[in-house]
């Protein structure tokens, strides 16, 4: 079969994204044809600031190299411009007389710097900042001339100043407003970004207009004049002061333009032939002139050149860095606020330290960070725009939330605020070794913008997680502005469009009882999903309908298929239950003659008041089930682990409760309870807390006069605090109490999960509502909890019995 | 010289899943996908030795356990961008039975 035509108009940024998404999804679907107007392969036009700064070499931005559209079977045409779209025939054509035929089209022109329309403008010495040439031409020029002037203070008129002056000109940055970058600061914070970038040699001139630019007498610029009258020498002219949508070309062929070409949610054109995505397009009105909407556009676009017809785009928020080496600010959202906006109800936080060079401002409305301002430490900058994407309440954080995620009290490695002060030769990645250099060359090297690249590419972040945070800043900044934080709703995986919540819902609604017809019902991408998204449906199925959805053993982790622990040599490991951390000189005796019986390379005390047998294969594992005669202790699942508890009132001579007897009574009543990730109890019989309930999924501390119940807390990757949820008189309230709040985390975290994650993105006060307020949901809660553990077997004893049965456990010998 | 030997009735391994077949040399795990084709690839993972055929198998792929590399069943090879390849062998029904063949 013949191959479709897919021609590129634009060999920039948003245009080879896209066809690198469609690569990834559809690589066989088109023969690709691109045309550029540059003589370069596709380049990172947000590193061409640290180009001109001397940072970097134009080798170093590449994104593309020729080799690899020749790899990818692309026809590049560069230096040709198109200058003809024939619609009817669906040919482009190029100045140099090129055509080509199209199946599709994807118009990827991306944008023009806006030339101020005064007399003088043409002149030689006068010119835009956008690509490589325009650099080229700054790099050239200052070594021959002395005076530039930068009119435009925004972001990129202050990149090409700072670039200026490293080149060794003397640079003036003209400005029309009372302050720089008034996009993404306020007044405070442009003055004293100025007051820094004056420290650098620059000079300013604000609130001036420029009325004409003056010839030389042999066609080159020598001064600026402004409507005041006042003249500066100007050999170089850079003119920053906006970028228009560069869709001359798309408007010609009659299709339907408004300050933009424009597109509808799926970056369509009015010819449903023809896409278009980056800066050249308005999408619901909006132009953006930054990097990371232009890879949400791409992807989005590749879908439905891919025809899979799925995923749309639905506009930006955005967040922007300054690339001035040793100058750190960072602006995201709305953030005026005092004189003018008081009305609306916004309120400020404002941190400001004059002579350290810190400001910080949040503007909150209705309890939700709706914008920022960061200047100086701009460390959470990430933090602070995560929770505005995410629309997260912020009054439980509110005191702390000026001092940073670091200032939330617990300890931990998560690492946020770190990356900055890192040198390159120090480990970020604990479990596989890799150290900050070798992300932010890979990040370079490579034109990385995800966290996903980076953990496929480097494996940073892959394995524990618990790195991401300090891997996410390192992106950051070496990114600048390129860099969008995933929102955290995303896609389940690459199998679906939908999100976690999406899935949960369906499941329920339309009664999904088993792996097939769920994905069938859900439109799944893939035959049979991936080990990503099976092992997550698997248990919304089972959590969503108990007794009636059917287990897919083959889509659960091996752990929980053969119920024992894999060990790194492919044996695995045996722990029994004792229920709450007591045993008997009989249970004893019996593990250690299955030790010797088996040869049992460890025997181990785990942390959870339990003994580990470590070593054993695969094919002995249901013998020593066997031997053994005790029920799972479930180490290896997610799902109920262990009870921790401590002596209690019976022996502590300082034991208020009985808190042995009733973690027995817990894990008994939760036994064989699968969850969204692991759940750890704790119950201590009195404040002195040995069984470290303040560090569990659910701690129990008893006091005089009842029990105290702690939430969400975590002893793991980042040591998290648990909250105090209630305090209760009785047991049998405990039980309750503690079932319901379990039961919720079941029926709504996503897979993954722990109470720690799920609590975060909830919050307390919704746990409060349907656990303490509403005491028959509480009541419904645990008995659906009671419910769905009704009839559970022991697993290992169900795998004695059936030995036959679970060829999984043979070998077969040849 | 074909060297083709006896594994067990198709019934037995299970579907999206695997067993496990002891040569005198090495383990090789056999799979069976949701379409019924039977693979077989060397049991052990071009990145740590994981065992592979106590993964989750899907599409033609094997997602290791131990660090999850994802495997081809098809040619062996890792996915991108991990590099490595584990070793395959042919495999046939007849009659119900599976055969593997193993290398000289």
């Amino acid at each position: 079969m013949q191959k479709m035509k897919l021609v590129v108009v634009g060999n920039g940024m948003a245009g080879m994204r896209t066809v690198e998404e469609l690569l990834k999804i559809a690589p066989d679907f088109y023969d690709i044809t691109v045309f550029g107007d540059e003589p370069y392969p596709n380049y990172n036009r947000i590193m061409l600031s640290p180009v001109l700064a001397n940072e970097q070499t134009i080798d170093d931005i590449i994104l593309n190299t020729r080799e690899w559209y020749a790899e990818n079977n692309i026809a590049l045409y560069t230096n040709a411009r198109i200058n003809k779209i024939d619609r009817k025939n669906r040919v482009v054509y190029a100045e140099d007389g090129t055509s080509a035929p199209y199946d599709r089209l994807l118009i990827a022109t991306g944008s023009k710097p806006f030339m101020l329309p005064i007399p003088g403008k043409d002149l030689e010495g006068v010119i835009g900042y956008r690509d490589i040439k325009d650099t080229n031409d700054m790099i050239e020029t200052a070594k021959t001339h002395k005076h530039a002037v930068v009119i435009g203070g925004g972001l990129l008129g202050l990149e090409a100043a700072n670039g200026l002056k490293i080149q060794g000109m003397e640079v003036t940055v003209v400005h029309k407003n009372d302050w720089l970058l008034e996009r993404q600061l306020d007044n405070t914070a442009g003055g004293m970004l100025q007051k820094s970038l004056e420290a650098k040699g620059l000079n300013f001139l604000l609130n001036k207009d420029t009325e004409q630019l003056i010839n030389d007498g042999n066609g080159r610029v020598k001064a600026v004049r402004f409507k005041d009258g006042q003249d500066i020498a100007a050999d170089l002219v850079v003119m920053a002061v906006g970028i228009r949508p560069n869709y001359a070309l798309a408007e010609s062929a009659g299709i339907y333009c408004n300050r933009g070409i424009v597109v509808n949610d799926t970056m369509q054109t009015y010819d449903p032939r023809i896409y278009a995505v980056g800066e050249c397009v308005a999408h619901r009105g909006i132009s953006y002139g930054l990097v990371a909407p232009l890879f949400e556009m791409a992807k989005v676009c590749a879908t439905h050149l891919a025809n899979f017809g799925i995923g749309l785009y639905k506009g930006s928020v955005t967040s922007t860095k300054l690339k001035v080496t040793g100058i750190d600010l960072f602006s995201a959202g709305d953030f005026m606020s005092g004189a003018g906006f008081e009305d609306d109800g916004r309120e400020e936080i404002v941190l400001h330290d004059a002579v350290g060079g810190v400001y910080k401002k949040l503007v909150i409305k209705n309890d939700k960070i709706i914008g920022s301002v960061l200047y100086g430490d701009t460390a959470d900058g990430s933090w602070y725009f995560q929770m505005l994407r995410d629309n997260k309440p912020i009054h439980e954080i509110r005191d702390h939330l000026m001092f940073g995620q670091d200032s939330l009290g617990n300890t931990g490695h998560q690492g946020q605020d770190k990356a900055a002060a890192m040198t390159n030769e120090m480990e970020v990645c604990g479990c596989n070794g890799v150290c900050k250099g070798t992300i932010v060359k890979a990040i370079q090297d490579q034109g990385l913008f995800t966290i996903d690249d980076v953990k496929k590419q480097t494996k940073a972040g892959s394995s524990c997680g618990s790195c991401v945070g300090l891997v996410e800043q390192i992106l950051a900044s070496t990114l600048g502005g390129g860099y969008a934080p995933p929102s955290t709703s995303k896609a389940i995986c690459g199998c679906s469009e939908k999100n976690h919540e999406e899935v949960r819902a369906e499941i329920r609604t339309h009664k999904y009882l088993n792996i097939p017809d769920a994905m069938r019902g859900m439109g799944w991408r893939t035959a049979n999903g991936c080990a990503t998204c099976r092992p997550a449906l698997n248990y919304y199925l089972l959590s969503t309908w108990p007794h009636e959805a059917v287990d897919d053993p083959q889509s659960r982790f091996i752990n929980e298929r053969v119920h024992a622990n894999i060990q790194k040599d492919g044996t695995y490991s045996v722990i029994p239950r004792m229920y709450g951390g007591v045993t008997t000189p009989d249970q004893l005796r019996k593990i250690a003659d299955v030790a010797d019986k088996y040869a049992v390379p460890m025997v181990k005390v785990t942390g959870g008041q339990r003994i580990d047998l470590l070593g054993i294969t695969k094919e002995n594992l249901p013998n020593v089930w066997a031997d053994l005669d005790m029920p799972s202790g479930y180490a290896y699942g997610k799902s109920i682990r262990t009870v921790k508890t401590c002596v209690g009132s019976e022996f502590c001579r300082f034991g208020t409760q009985n808190s042995t007897q009733l973690g027995i009574d817990i894990e008994k009543a939760f036994d064989h309870m699968w969850a969204p990730h692991k759940v750890k109890f704790a119950v201590s019989g009195c404040p002195r807390n040995c069984a470290e309930s303040g560090i569990k999924d659910v701690g129990i501390i008893g006091v005089d006069s009842g029990w105290e119940i702690y939430v969400g807390g975590n002893g793991g990757i980042k040591t998290e605090a648990a909250q105090f949820l209630c305090k209760v008189k009785t047991a049998e309230e405990v039980m309750e109490y503690s079932g319901a709040f379990i039961q919720i985390y079941r029926e709504e975290a996503r897979y993954l999960d722990r109470t720690v994650h799920w609590l975060e993105r909830v919050g307390l006060d919704y746990v409060k509502k349907r656990v303490l307020e509403d005491a028959e949901g509480r009541k419904a809660a645990y008995e659906r909890l009671l419910y769905a553990l009704q009839g559970s077997v022991d697993p290992w004893a169900e795998r004695v019995a059936k030995r036959n049965e679970h060829k999984e456990f043979d070998t077969i010998t040849v | 010289m074909s060297n083709w030997v006896k594994v067990a009735p198709f019934e037995e391994i299970p579907k999206l899943g695997a067993r496990v077949v002891r040569t005198k040399d090495i383990d090789i795990g056999v799979f069976r996908l949701e379409d019924d084709r039977i693979y077989a690839v060397n049991n052990s993972c071009p990145h740590k030795g994981g065992p592979l055929s106590q993964g989750i198998v899907y599409g033609d792929k094997i997602a290791c356990p131990l660090h999850s590399w994802k495997i081809s069943l098809v040619d062996g090879k890792a996915e991108e961008p991990d590099v490595g390849e584990t070793a395959c062998f042919n495999t046939k029904i007849e009659d119900g039975i599976v055969y593997l063949e193993l290398k000289d």
